[in-house]
């Protein structure tokens, strides 16, 4: 237990960049390749995610739907993704011939790094983070709202009236439903009265917002959830692609590995919209803590970081996951109604309670 | 249209897509073309033809015992109840009846017939809203009613198991308990399909209001079946012109007032219950003696014309036979419901949103061989 605690993240972390600063010499040299293991490490990290989270998503539908699910290549299906990943890789990248070559291309490679961008201030466990920026938050919003313009630019340049509708229809989702993912982050941040991510953490030491806040943040989870689940396009808000309606919304024209690139973005997507919201409702990385219980607090201690921040994050995938097979599918007007009519006027209020409270100092 | 050249703008900001004939939705190589202001539908232009294979054409070069056989195709998933339509026609001409026993089998399998194409119909819905996950459970309790079928008719989908004057062949003998069992089962799931689909307040919100259809309407378009009874015209075949002794058995016509979707959905679930109400009626009732009568091995109807109506589980079957006294019709028709259904959908979709024309379609229930046969 005792090594456990000394060898953190941190010191690894130092160690390298003691080690890199000996070798090199050279300041930026050092911050390049800094960054240049920081993001194979994300890459390494990102494959094998995206992996589970799409074997995890067919168990969990085939639990929902009465069926087994992949259960034939690998030892319960497990190696299925891995055997359509090599299909996907062998496939060919068509290119429409009326289409805008350039951007055609352009556009998936834009909709994943956006994605992989956003992992950058989340703490994956105790001191383990790659960048702890002091705007943590708002890089978070500001970034993953790039993501549109791939998939506007997938759109319009496939030359397909379904891709455009489909694009067209994405666009105004996104633009209306980060407002409220913005004012539920922003009910959090005038909690915690810091950006930086891992003030957010520090600040639930006691217990998580979602315990300490009372039904203002009750409520904000919850907006959320229902924002990022149609920020990021999945059903019941998956109008951009709308199999039933615009057979693959904006991404009906890409085939073989940038196909592949559309479906890794949104299971990287999936997977950091969780990693926020558990960061910022339910604590992050922090075990469960209750006030001044020590003894208690000591316990839930003696869980590694990683697990909590991991258990978290997966319980709100699958919440996300069971979303996508149980409901049906919003009409565009109705998607709008909801965000404009409902979640934004509720959390707009819903932050000024949370700023009440905040200033009256009646949380926990 | 080309291919390559500017997009076809036929008004200001007005857009033309093709919806099939290849199309997740249209559940066959249905062609719909639409334009579109934005998301809204200004008009809808359905192309047929795609699945047109002249069952009508075929069926005069076929004798009267082969022709019925081409009927399974048409609208599949009533593929009894076409052949029972065709097999009752042909007995008209021949002024025969079907035995007591073969007409209680022939409206035991067509009930069962009607149950597993709602049943589908049901999932399908489901799945053209977005709901992915009522079509696995429809087809659990779907694969149930196929395997009664596949013990008695030796087929699943496409039966042919009704021949003028009767059935093939006698049920199997383990075909009562066997069906009792499986309504016992469907009974019990009924309330499974409500609570994953009917109480959803999105599947409401985008089927109540959508569509509507008012029964002058429906009528002027020829619409029958669940789509105007949920208009509120009463047109049940089974009530009106009951042929098979459908007169015998108690069973409530489903007529509803709204005209929207959503009262087509209601309408194809109540229809359900019906359905299991009447073969639980004729389970333990089914008459002993022949399962056929006798008929020539060759048969030829007399000069004349035959016309005989039947309900499927989309609306209203009619076939027309005009028979020259020769062994193989001089000229059929067919009176297909769903052709009559189609030809309301443009004017219920005019002023809706896309989203909304794969509700409004998924209700009317098309089967698109039956529409061009």
């Amino acid at each position: 237990m005792a090594l456990f605690l000394t060898i953190s993240f941190s010191s690894i972390a130092t160690g390298i960049h003691t080690w890199l600063a000996g070798t090199m010499q050279n300041e930026m040299l050092v911050k390049i390749t800094e960054m240049a293991i920081a993001g194979i490490s994300l890459l390494l990290f990102l494959v094998p995610l995206c992996f589970f989270l799409g074997y995890m998503e067919r168990k969990v539908a085939a639990f929902m739907q009465i069926r087994l699910g992949p259960n034939r290549v690998g030892p319960k299906g497990s190696l299925q993704i891995v055997a359509d990943t090599i299909k996907l890789l062998l496939k060919e990248g068509l290119t429409p011939t009326a289409s805008d070559k350039f951007l055609f291309n352009l556009a998936p490679m834009i909709v994943v790094v956006t994605s992989m961008l956003v992992m950058a201030p989340i703490a994956f466990a105790k001191d383990f983070q790659i960048w702890d920026l002091s705007i943590g938050v708002l890089y978070v919003s500001s970034v993953s709202s790039i993501a549109v313009i791939g998939i506007l630019m997938a759109g319009w340049s496939s030359y397909n009236k379904y891709s455009l509708l489909g694009a067209m229809r994405s666009g105004a989702q996104i633009v209306s439903y980060e407002l409220s993912v913005g004012l539920s982050l922003i009910s959090i941040v005038i909690l915690t009265g810091s950006l930086r991510m891992s003030d957010i953490v520090m600040s639930q030491e006691n217990g998580w917002w979602i315990f300490k806040g009372h039904i203002p943040v009750l409520i904000s989870f919850v907006i959320f959830v229902i924002a990022s689940t149609a920020e990021i396009n999945r059903a019941p808000f998956d109008l951009a692609e709308a199999e039933q309606e615009l057979t693959a919304g904006f991404h009906t024209e890409y085939s073989g590995m940038k196909f592949a690139m559309f479906l890794l973005a949104e299971y990287i997507n999936l997977f950091v919209v969780s990693a926020i919201g558990a960061t910022l409702f339910l604590g992050g990385w922090m075990p469960f803590h209750i006030g001044h219980w020590e003894a208690f607090n000591h316990i839930m201690d003696f869980i590694p970081s990683s697990l909590w921040f991991f258990g978290k994050t997966f319980a709100i995938i699958f919440i996300i996951m069971q979303f996508r097979w149980t409901f049906p599918r919003l009409r565009v007007d109705q998607l709008l109604t909801l965000e404009w009519k409902y979640l934004l006027p509720i959390s707009m209020v819903n932050v000024l309670f949370v700023t009440v409270m905040a200033i009256m100092g009646w949380h926990f | 249209m080309s291919l390559l050249g500017e997009p076809e703008l036929t008004e200001e900001g007005e857009f033309v897509i093709n919806i099939g004939p290849q199309h997740p939705s249209t559940h066959g190589v249905l062609h719909l073309k639409v334009w579109l202001d934005g998301e809204t539908i200004k008009k809808i232009q359905p192309h047929l033809g795609y699945i047109h294979r002249s069952i009508e054409k075929m069926s005069e070069s076929l004798s009267y015992r082969n022709f019925i056989y081409a009927t399974s195709r048409m609208d599949y998933l009533s593929a009894h109840i076409n052949n029972q339509a065709c097999a009752l026609t042909v007995e008209k001409g021949l002024q025969i009846e079907a035995p007591p026993r073969a007409q209680a089998i022939r409206i035991l399998m067509a009930e069962l017939t009607r149950l597993s194409s709602h049943q589908l119909w049901w999932g399908c819905t489901g799945l053209d809203l977005g709901a992915v996950t009522p079509f696995f459970y429809a087809f659990r309790e779907r694969e149930l009613i196929m395997e009664i079928m596949e013990e008695t008719c030796g087929a699943r989908l496409t039966q042919n198991y009704s021949v003028p004057g009767g059935v093939m062949y006698d049920v199997h003998p383990n075909f009562q308990n066997r069906v009792k069992d499986v309504m016992k089962q469907v009974k019990s799931r009924f309330r499974e399909y409500e609570e994953a689909l009917t109480g959803n307040v999105i599947f409401e919100q985008r089927t109540k209001g959508v569509g509507y259809l008012s029964a002058e309407d429906a009528i002027s378009f020829g619409c029958t079946g669940p789509t105007a009874r949920a208009s509120g015209v009463s047109c049940d075949i089974r009530k009106w012109f009951p042929y098979d002794g459908y007169d015998k058995l108690q069973f409530d016509e489903i007529i509803m007032t709204g005209g929207d979707s959503y009262t087509r959905y209601m309408v194809r679930m109540e229809e359900m219950k019906q359905s299991v109400a009447i073969i639980e009626q004729l389970i333990d009732n089914i008459p002993e003696g022949d399962f056929q009568a006798k008929t020539k091995m060759v048969i030829k109807l007399p000069k004349g014309e035959f016309y005989q109506r039947v309900e499927t589980a989309r609306g209203e079957l009619g076939v027309y036979i005009v028979s020259d006294g020769a062994a193989s019709p001089y000229r059929i028709k067919y009176r297909s419901p769903n052709f009559s259904n189609l030809s309301a959908l443009s004017h219920m979709a005019t002023g809706a949103k896309i989203g909304d024309l794969v509700a409004i379609m998924a209700t009317i229930d098309l089967v698109i061989p039956d529409v061009d046969r």
